[in-house]
Parts: structure tokens; C-alpha cells; sequence
């Protein structure tokens, strides 16, 4: 027999979902999550897994930082099918401008306890032989990594009941409970409902409670990724172009490429990345992943002889801020949601976890300042 | 650089079914008037040679039976386009659909008005321990071997599995001086009756049937007979069979030849977004309408992608979607023989339907996915493909599911997933040559100078 209730109800397996689930079954909650999918199947599965300190905002800064902190503090415990690696992330200067860039990436992370280190052209060179010569450096990050999230999530999900191939369809609350209604008709209560659904998580609160978010908004920016064959050493840390921070914040009406390359333990290289608005359509497209390869190929000329097995699109959860929705819905505590981490749901999920617990458990407490991500700030403003 | 073909008609697939939508598209077509009939016509296959899998004579010469469509590939208005990969395709809402594919020459794009899907079938193999030795071969496999020049003479040869492809290839295979030690059907005796009886009321197929049964006459016969268990240090030394009264037998040979049955080859039709049903077994199939229309605008499928039922349903299939595409009228004769073909192909199904107890086949370290080397026990907890795929790596190699999903579709009823593109592994440089978007007739002129003249679609 399917449940029907729980202390807690998690809509949403993927890796935000499953890290909140886990942070609220240790302590000490009974859990529920659901989802259409299979743990991990959604943006989840569809992004490339990078841990990465992002420094956009001293917001996004401290919860990729505890959360990679937290990441880092996970790893060992990590099943081989999350594939994590310690890689690092190399972002790369392609002139003198950039250069200065990333010296000012330097000093943030240095001022903030990261450790990084300027690479000049030459170090460069030796650290990855297939970039092109002629570029400025780049400044190393080693304490990024990568990982393999849909298999983090079932793995964190392995002893949490999860009902999986209904889609949750409405979610709503009273004084007493939150109740999350399926697709098919079924109706499941909860003290509390954590609504982890990526994209479609505002399309899921009933009418009353999205009145309380009118400034709120989660976009579906899509994403393309390719993945090559086994090519092993080819390319040793994940590559990011400096350029890539102007693709992720330029423009939004507009489509945009960056190089984004990442070494996966299988020794397959996943090449990107694409951020386009405006477009629900799953297919791939083309002129896109045209344009992304190119600018992959300015980097590294012989990328080209890698044989791509799969190319495929994805949508990230996007808000206009560029920080999530953590925290309960104004005025309406038993619903709270985790959800609009954009490109950074992989690296955040272990921080929103410790959030969420926060807020529905009494004994959990956080460190993170929790105004910067509550869904208040897009709230109806009350005197 | 990328080629750039624009026709009225592109026909994907060279065998029986293409070739008889070709003969259709271009009946009453003069051979050199391109000016008084628009429209051109490009016929894609991977193979050098047409005939597809079925129609290929030895040694990759073309066989006797394409012989009245040669001419047909001498029309000014066809271009043959071999050895050519489909690896993508997009089918966008009122516009063309768009084939991306890799030829001799480099990429070549393929804009259509409308496409006939002639994508064939492909053999099913269950994973039974052993089945990865080295001489441990399909059935279809081995035929194609045969056909391109391997030696199968004095080989100890055991085929084993279900369906008439079988006999076909135990023939083949004793006409090259193989020693056919014995043949084993899944199926029952009795339970092939419907197929005998279809059999019966064709006198072209009864009359192959009936040569096909005399020169295998000598051979050893086993119904409801199935490989359990392939054996060998290095490669194979012995096969252990099982029939339905329990009882076990081993067979010490050089080569198995092992298949259950054909499923259709869907990569391509589902790439597109045409809808597909299950069928027995697992397996999927095109839904196609009376005129083999598919759920996607100017796409038809025919032949095996629309459900397995041999050459004849792929010739009168194919003469259906080419007399459409042209806009000429089908007649009621025609129809009323697609729905003969139909009715075959529905006992063919019923009758080689696979028994329960080739589930059980696979034991806990039997591969199932040989790309990422995925054992059957790891498969245990998974919840479908998808869950599967992400959990365990099935079905996430270069071939993308092509053999395990229909296994996996049987052994566990999980849908396989919709491939993506590329179809085939393909270099990335190949790969942004063929998706750049800007118009290529000015900078890089097509090499065949009859798609040079591509007319207005």
C-alpha cells in the first residue's frame, strides 16, 4: 500500500529534494518524497555535476561554501557510482583583461578562506597540453569537484521511502497540515511539505499560497550538454572560460554559449554549455550546440577528433536574483520550498538542506544567514 | 564540409521496402525531365550496395532479387546516397523535417517534404551465461558474416533462439559446408501452428518454405528447446540446452548462432517524435495509419518498423507510402494485400511468441549491457530503464540501449528510453560541421551534380 502520510512530504527526487530529504530523516523526521521521475531523473540527471564556489553575491559565495564544505565532508562516505572527483576547476584567462579577472577571483576567495592560485601561460600549458597556445592563464581552484548527482540522490534516498511515477500536482495547507495532491487523485498529508521540483515548483502551490509570492518566479533556461567516449587524460581539471560569468549573467533574452569542459572519472570528457530563455522545447537544437563547439574548439583544436556519443538538453531552474527559494512560504509555514538554484543545484543542494531542516526541525540549526534565500523577498510587501 | 540536399521524397533504408517506395515514387516519372516533374527523390542506406540485410548475395555482391530496381537507381531524379549514417534528425511544427547524417564525403544535411522510414529490424538477444564468449554469434550476425566472406566450412555449428530467421541461416550456413549439429526453437511445436497456417495460403512463401524444410531435412530439429548456458575457458567449447520437459543436454561446438527473433529498428523514427506502441514481448512498433502515415506530418514508416512480417509486407508497405508521397491514389487491391501482410505478420508474433521461462536466463554476474559492462544483479532494485540507466550505467554506451533494451523490454517489461542523437558515435568535428545552420549552396557546391539541381519543394 502507497503511504498516505508522513511528518514530512519532500516533492521532488532530484539532488535538492534527496539532500533535504536526508537532512530531515537524520533528524529524526519521518520522510515521504515523491516524484514522477526516478531519483535524480530530471535537471539532475541533465547537468553536468560540478561543485564550484560561485562568487556572484556574498549570498550565492556563503551557501556554495558551506555547501561545498559539507560536499567535501561527504565524500568519503560517497557509493563509486557517484563518481566523485577531486579535479579542480581551472577558469581561464584568453587575454590581459580576463587575467585581471581572475586575479580579483584570487583575492575574493583568498580574503574568504578558498584556496586558488594564478597560473601564468606556461603553467598553463603543463597543467592542460591540449589548450591552445597563446592564452593569458588561468587561475586554479583546486578545491572544486565533480560528482555524478542522480547517483547522489539515490544514494541518499536509500533507506527514506520514495514514491516514485505519480507527479505530485497541487500542493496546499491549513492550519493544522499540508497535503499534497497527485495526478492520480490520491491526496497525501504532512505536518510540513518541502517543495524541491525545480521549474515546476511554483506551478504546484495552490492558488492561495502562490498569492503570497506575485514577484516570484522560477524560468526554465535550457541547457545543452554533449558526451564524448572514453578519452582518458585528455583534459585533467574541469575548464572553464572567464567568459563564462558574462554568458551566465549577460544578456538573459538572449542565447548564449561559454566553454565548459569537464573530465568525468570514466574518462569521458562532457563538453558545454548553452543558457537559453524562452523555450520549453526539449529537442535539441542544432545551431546551439553548433555554436557551443565552436567556441569549445577555440580552446582546445583537437577536440574535435573525440567521438561525441550524446547530446541532450536540460533546463535549469532560474530566478531572477540568482539565488533560490529556501524557506517556507510567507505566512504559510507548513509549505516551504527549495527550488530556482539555476545552474547550482548540484554544489547548493547541501546547504539548502541545512535550511530547510532549520525550519521545520526543531533541533537543526544553521549557520547561513536564511533572509537572503527566503521566498519572502518576492513576497506581497507588508507595512 | 557539409553537404546540402534538398529533396521532394528522402527514402531511408535500401532494402525491399525503400527500394519498392522508390519504384513507386518514381512509376510515371520521366527518367530525364526534371523541369516537367518537380521533385526529387534521395534513397540513404549505410550499406554500399542496395538490398538491405535481407536481399545481400556472398562476398557483399548485390543479390539477384534488386536486380529490377538497378534501373530505378539510374533515374535522373533519384539520388542513391550509400554508405551514409543517419545520426540526427529534427522534425520541427510546419516545417520540413531535416536528416543529419555522415556519408563518404563528410556530413551531409538533408531537407525532405516528406520521408518514408524504412529503418528494417534487428535481431533480439537474451543474456544467458556465456553469451559474451567469442563464438557466440547472432543468428542475423552470423548470417551477414557468411555473406561478407566468413569461413564457416566444417564448423560444429548449434542454432538456437526463435523464428524463421533461424532456418534461413542454418541453411546458409550448411550451403557453406558448416556442420549444422542441431537447430532449437523456444517455441512449441504446436503453438507455430498459426504460422503454418498463414504459410499455407501464400503460395510464394509455402513454395520457399517447402525448399527451405527438404534441404533441412538432415538437420536436427528441437522445439521448445532453448540455450541455457554457453561454456568455454577462452572461447566457446560446449552449449547446454534445456527443453520444456526439464530435461538438459550439452552440445560441444565451435560457433552458436543465437537470436530471439526480430524487433524493429526504431532509433531513427523515434528520434523524430513518431508515436510507437508496444506489441508482444516488449517490443515496439511505428502506429502508422491505412497509409502508412505516421503521428509526426510527412513522415511514413513501413515495413519491419511498423511490426515484423518479413519481405512481402515490406514490398506492398513501401508501394503504399511511395504512392501516397507522390500523390497518387492506392488502389483497393493494394490495400486489401498490406492487410493480408498485416494478418502475417500478427501470426508470425503470435506464434514465436517468447516463453516465460527465458526470463529466468540470466544469472546475477550474466552481462547485461556490454557497453558499460552492467551485470543483471546490479538491475535488481531499478525501477525502469531510466532509473536503471542512471543508477547502474545500463544502456548509457555508444550503442544506447540497441541491445539491451529489447532484452530488458522482455526480461522486465521497462519501455526503452527514446535515444538521442548522435544515433551513431561521431566525431565532434563532423558533428559541428553538420549542425551549423547558415545555407551552404554558394560556398560549398553539393559534389553530386544531379542534387546540385535540387528543384522547389
Amino acid at each position: 500500500m502507497p503511504r498516505a502520510s508522513a511528518d514530512v512530504i519532500v516533492v521532488g527526487a532530484g539532488i535538492v529534494g534527496a539532500f533535504c530529504a536526508r537532512a530531515l530523516h537524520d533528524s529524526g523526521l519521518d520522510v515521504l518524497v515523491v516524484d514522477g521521475a526516478p531519483p535524480g531523473g530530471g535537471a539532475t540527471a541533465a547537468c553536468m555535476g560540478h561543485v564550484v564556489v560561485m562568487d556572484d553575491s556574498e549570498a550565492q559565495f556563503a551557501l556554495c561554501r558551506r555547501s561545498q564544505l559539507a560536499w567535501d565532508a561527504l565524500a568519503g562516505e560517497l557509493p563509486q557510482s557517484a563518481e566523485h572527483d577531486d579535479c579542480g576547476t581551472l577558469w581561464i584567462a584568453e587575454d590581459g583583461p580576463q587575467m585581471e579577472a581572475a586575479r580579483a577571483k584570487h583575492d575574493y576567495y583568498e580574503q574568504r578562506g578558498v584556496r586558488s592560485e594564478i597560473l601564468d601561460a606556461r603553467q598553463l600549458e603543463d597543467a592542460e597540453p591540449e589548450l591552445r597556445p597563446g592564452l593569458a592563464g588561468a587561475l586554479r581552484v583546486p578545491g572544486d569537484s565533480v560528482v555524478y548527482p542522480p547517483a547522489v540522490a539515490s544514494w541518499l534516498l536509500r533507506d527514506i521511502s520514495v514514491e516514485v511515477g505519480t507527479p505530485a500536482h497541487r500542493v496546499d495547507c491549513d492550519d493544522r497540515s499540508a497535503r499534497v495532491r497527485l495526478d492520480d487523485g490520491r491526496s497525501l498529508v504532512a505536518g510540513h511539505v518541502v517543495v524541491a521540483a525545480g521549474v515546476a515548483s511554483l506551478d504546484l502551490l495552490d492558488e492561495e499560497l502562490r498569492a503570497e509570492l506575485p514577484n516570484a518566479s522560477i524560468r526554465p533556461r535550457k541547457g545543452h550538454l554533449v558526451i564524448t567516449e572514453r578519452a582518458m587524460g585528455f583534459c585533467r581539471h574541469q575548464l572553464v572560460e572567464l567568459g563564462y560569468l558574462a554568458s551566465a549573467h549577460g544578456d538573459p533574452s538572449a542565447p548564449s554559449v561559454a566553454f565548459n569542459l569537464q573530465p568525468r572519472k570514466t574518462g569521458q570528457m562532457l563538453v558545454g554549455s548553452s543558457r537559453q530563455l524562452g523555450t520549453t522545447s526539449p529537442a535539441v537544437e542544432p545551431d546551439i550546440v553548433h555554436q557551443m563547439l565552436e567556441r569549445a574548439h577555440h580552446y582546445l583544436p583537437d577536440l574535435g577528433r573525440l567521438q561525441a556519443i550524446r547530446v541532450w538538453c536540460g533546463f535549469r531552474p532560474s530566478t531572477d536574483d540568482h539565488l533560490p527559494y529556501v524557506g517556507p512560504v510567507p505566512g504559510h509555514d507548513r509549505v516551504l520550498l527549495a527550488a530556482g538554484h539555476e545552474g547550482l543545484g548540484i554544489t547548493t543542494a547541501p546547504g539548502t538542506a541545512e535550511l530547510i531542516a532549520h525550519f521545520v526541525s526543531e533541533t537543526a540549526t544553521t549557520e547561513l544567514e536564511i533572509s537572503a534565500y527566503r521566498p519572502s523577498r518576492h513576497g506581497v510587501s507588508r507595512p | 564540409m557539409t553537404r546540402h540536399v534538398e529533396v521532394d521524397v528522402a527514402v531511408v533504408g535500401a532494402g525491399p521496402g525503400g527500394l519498392a517506395a522508390i519504384e513507386a515514387l518514381t512509376r510515371d516519372r520521366s527518367p530525364h525531365s526534371s523541369t516537367t516533374h518537380p521533385g526529387t527523390i534521395a534513397l540513404i542506406d549505410d550499406a554500399p550496395i542496395v538490398g538491405g540485410q535481407i536481399w545481400r548475395a556472398r562476398d557483399s555482391r548485390p543479390a539477384r532479387e534488386t536486380d529490377s530496381y538497378l534501373d530505378l537507381l539510374q533515374h535522373d531524379q533519384v539520388d542513391h546516397l550509400q554508405e551514409t549514417l543517419i545520426v540526427d534528425a529534427a522534425s520541427g511544427s510546419g516545417e520540413s523535417p531535416v536528416l543529419f547524417a555522415v556519408g563518404p564525403t563528410g556530413p551531409v544535411r538533408i531537407v525532405a517534404r516528406a520521408i518514408v522510414l524504412a529503418t528494417g529490424a534487428m535481431e533480439r538477444f537474451l543474456p544467458f551465461p556465456g553469451w559474451t564468449l567469442p563464438g557466440v554469434v547472432g543468428a542475423g550476425g552470423l548470417q551477414a558474416l557468411i555473406k561478407g566472406g566468413f569461413d564457416v566450412a566444417g564448423r560444429r555449428l548449434v542454432i538456437a533462439g526463435s523464428g524463421p530467421l533461424l532456418l534461413a541461416v542454418a541453411d546458409l550456413a550448411r550451403r557453406c559446408g558448416a556442420q549444422v549439429l542441431c537447430l532449437t526453437e523456444q517455441a512449441e511445436r504446436h503453438s507455430l501452428l498459426p504460422f503454418a497456417r498463414a504459410i499455407l495460403v501464400r503460395p510464394g512463401k509455402l513454395w520457399q518454405g517447402l525448399g527451405l524444410g527438404r534441404r533441412l531435412l538432415p538437420v536436427r530439429k528441437r522445439f521448445g528447446t532453448w540455450p541455457i548456458r554457453a561454456v568455454g575457458d577462452e572461447r566457446l567449447e560446449h552449449v547446454v540446452l534445456r527443453s520444456s520437459d526439464g530435461r538438459e543436454s550439452t552440445v560441444e561446438c565451435d560457433l552458436l548462432a543465437c537470436g530471439f527473433g526480430l524487433v524493429p529498428r526504431l532509433s531513427l523514427p523515434r528520434l523524430l517524435g513518431c508515436q510507437v506502441e508496444a506489441v508482444g514481448d516488449g517490443a515496439l512498433r511505428v502506429v502508422v495509419d491505412d497509409r502508412q502515415r505516421t503521428s509526426v506530418p510527412g513522415v511514413y514508416a513501413i515495413g519491419e518498423a511498423t511490426g515484423v512480417g518479413g519481405v512481402d509486407k515490406a514490398l506492398v508497405e513501401g508501394r503504399v507510402a511511395g504512392l501516397d508521397a507522390a500523390g497518387k491514389g492506392v488502389d483497393a487491391r493494394l490495400m486489401a494485400s498490406r492487410d493480408r501482410e498485416r494478418r502475417f505478420a500478427d501470426a508470425l508474433e503470435a506464434s514465436f511468441s517468447l516463453r516465460d521461462e527465458l526470463r529466468e536466463l540470466p544469472t546475477s554476474d550474466t552481462l547485461v549491457c556490454r557497453c558499460e559492462d552492467v551485470p543483471w544483479t546490479e538491475l535488481a532494485a531499478a525501477r525502469c530503464a531510466r532509473d536503471a540507466k542512471l543508477n547502474t550505467r545500463c544502456g548509457m554506451g555508444p550503442c544506447q540501449a540497441r541491445v539491451c533494451g529489447p532484452a530488458l523490454a522482455f526480461l522486465k517489461g521497462w519501455v526503452p528510453e527514446s535515444p538521442r542523437p548522435p544515433l551513431f558515435p561521431t566525431d565532434l568535428q563532423t558533428l559541428t560541421d553538420l549542425y551549423q545552420t547558415e545555407t551552404f549552396s554558394e560556398q560549398s557546391p553539393p559534389s553530386n551534380q544531379k542534387v546540385d539541381r535540387a528543384a522547389p519543394v
